[in-house]
């Protein structure tokens, strides 16, 4: 018989602290009459304020990391870190739909419960020691997503791309089960910790554990949108409502990639030869599928999706530079962290443009922004500078990081190819720059007024201002990530 | 008796139809769904067959779950489904061309 020790719940608390407001945020909700809902929108913006603050005094709780639950749930620098700029992010990308999804009538109520539902699964995600709980942070996570997707139900597009994400998130659910599951006959057991050292012993069969990482790392890069499983990435991002593409583009690529680091680099250390192999061919990939691609486009959404898969190429460079590199793990945690900032800022710039009825998402809608805002215009050149790693932006030093630690670790043409498909990149961010200030808008669109509430300003002005400032000044940023992953 | 490979090779088998059921069907949505939850069960399979043979327990909470988790994820993609079928009045898996590139 097993002795039972109860779990810390204080250790939990942030997501307890969210479950009951999302619970509680429901029932408003259904007493609350269509013109009042703005009193749920507060009440999970508050709600999440109110967790960060939690989460921010568990940092001074917990200097050292300390596993509980039956060794399901952990607390530690990553997990406080990931889920500090989880909270963040989503504070940002509520406050940018609710002008966006006001005007098109999307179920406004349970559009924040299901983001708050979300976002307790990225805390799950985040704070997950075991497999069980990393399944069920990302079923969480999933789940609400699917539906937000499908939320805007007079679209066509819409409901199809939640019908493909649906499919494709089940599917990479199903890989990362039948890895799991895999992994679990092998050792008898699911926590990662126990993991590490039972693999450590090498009385197992390599093969086996070799293809239960595969499978794992196929619905990881799945769920991360990296090539070879990226098809579902520029459908979801286009049909999704704008304020749904900001939402996934942001939040879930850091908790996913923080559920990345604990399986590679806490469970497997000792497979690093085959997983940077892996990881290299899909970093390849991504970053040659994703610019290439990216070119081609015509859609600003579109183009946004297959630059986000470049990206998360550039960030998996990171990765598998870690074990040979002292800088490697950060440099991609950075990574994730700005890119996602800048992603945010894009995506609310998109949703803002667009207008009932209208969805100005094509580059063409972009041409003479500046004559039309000019303010908009330079924010938008900020981001996309940050993208294309102009320097002084976030973006550069984000790139300049991850080259270092690439060439530290002995992998010098793979820190060449990647500068050379950001070259390659650099071409359609530019694209956009160049339409937006050196061509003439089009008459139909001077007509169009741009209106945008002082306050949603603020927040797109704060969100390029970041992408800059951060460029200046990296240096605190990057200390945050090297402590939580030195 | 039944060893631990013919579990794992029933699992293998399911899983393996599933994700055939997935990738070659270009009939409805419907069997699409039939083809998830497939794929859920074999994984259940595998976990049970593990934790009967290694006598530890691990296996048949965390099939708990999976089958908690199936539920809901069956509902979410049947809501999915009617809203779909509401706006273009079809489930047939090639009638999704609106977002192409």
């Amino acid at each position: 018989m097993m002795n039972f020790t109860p779990p810390l719940y204080s250790a939990a608390l942030p997501e307890i602290f969210l479950l009951c407001m999302a619970s509680a945020a429901l029932l408003i909700d259904v007493c609350l009459k269509e013109r009042y809902q703005i009193i749920t929108y507060i009440f999970v913006q508050l709600s999440l304020v109110a967790a960060f603050l939690l989460v921010m005094s568990q940092y001074h709780d917990y200097p050292s990391s300390i596993i509980t639950f039956s060794g399901h749930y952990v607390v530690d620098k990553l997990a406080i870190l990931t889920k500090l700029f989880v909270l963040v992010a989503s504070f940002f990308a509520f406050v940018y739909a609710r002008q966006y999804i006001k005007e098109r009538h999307i179920a406004r109520g349970e559009y924040y419960t299901l983001g708050l539902f979300a976002v307790m699964g990225m805390l799950i995600m985040a704070s997950a020691s075991s497999f069980l709980t990393i399944y069920l942070g990302l079923e969480l996570l999933s789940l609400s997503l699917y539906a937000m997707v499908a939320l805007q139900k007079n679209s066509g597009v819409a409901s199809e791309a939640a019908m493909k994400y649906f499919v494709t998130g089940a599917l990479a659910s199903g890989l990362l089960l039948y890895g799991i599951s895999m992994l679990y006959g092998i050792t008898g057991s699911i926590e990662i910790s126990t993991l590490g050292t039972v693999l450590q012993s090498g009385l197992h069969q390599d093969k086996v554990v070799m293809l239960a990482l595969i499978f794992i790392l196929s619905g990881l890069l799945f769920k991360l949108g990296a090539v070879p499983f990226h098809m579902w990435v520029p459908d979801v991002y286009d049909g999704a409502p704008t304020s749904v593409t900001l939402f996934i583009a942001s939040a879930p690529k850091i908790a996913s990639f923080c559920i990345l680091m604990r399986v590679l680099v806490q469970a497997m250390p000792m497979m690093n030869a085959t997983w940077s192999l892996v990881l290299a061919a899909a970093a390849i990939l991504s970053m040659f599928a994703g610019n290439l691609l990216a070119i081609a486009q015509t859609n600003i959404k579109r183009m946004l999706a297959y630059s986000s898969i470049a990206h998360m190429g550039y960030a998996l460079l990171g990765v598998l530079a870690g074990p040979a590199s002292t800088t490697g793990y950060s440099a991609a945690m950075f990574y994730i962290t700005t890119y996602v900032i800048v992603a945010a800022g894009a995506f609310a710039i998109i949703a803002l443009l667009s207008k009932q009825g209208i969805e100005l998402d094509q580059l063409e809608d972009y041409r003479g922004l500046n004559a039309r805002n000019p303010w908009l215009a330079f924010m938008m050149l900020l981001l996309m500078f940050s993208m294309a790693g102009i320097p002084p932006t976030v973006g550069f030093f984000a790139k300049l990081g991850l080259l270092e630690a690439l060439v530290e670790a002995h992998y010098v043409w793979l820190a060449a190819l990647a500068l050379l498909f950001a070259i390659i990149g650099a071409y359609y961010y530019l694209r956009i720059v160049m339409l937006m200030y050196f061509e003439e808008p089009h008459e139909t669109l001077m007509e169009h007024r741009i209106t945008i509430a002082p306050g949603i300003m603020a927040a797109v002005t704060l969100n390029g201002i970041a992408a800059l400032a951060l460029g200046l000044l990296p240096s605190a940023l990057i200390d945050m990530c090297r402590l939580s992953l030195g | 008796m039944i060893s631990l490979s013919d579990f794992l090779i029933v699992a293998a088998i399911l899983f393996g139809i599933s994700i055939a059921g997935i990738i070659i069907n270009r009939k409805n949505i419907i069997v699409l769904l039939m083809s998830i939850e497939l794929m859920l069960l074999a994984v259940n399979t595998n976990f049970i067959a593990f934790s009967y043979f290694q006598g530890n327990t691990v296996g048949e909470l965390f099939v708990f779950f999976i089958l908690a988790v199936a539920a809901a994820e069956a509902a979410i993609g049947l809501a999915i489904m009617m809203v779909l079928f509401r706006k273009s009045g079809t489930i047939e898996v090639d009638k999704l061309d609106l977002l192409k590139g």
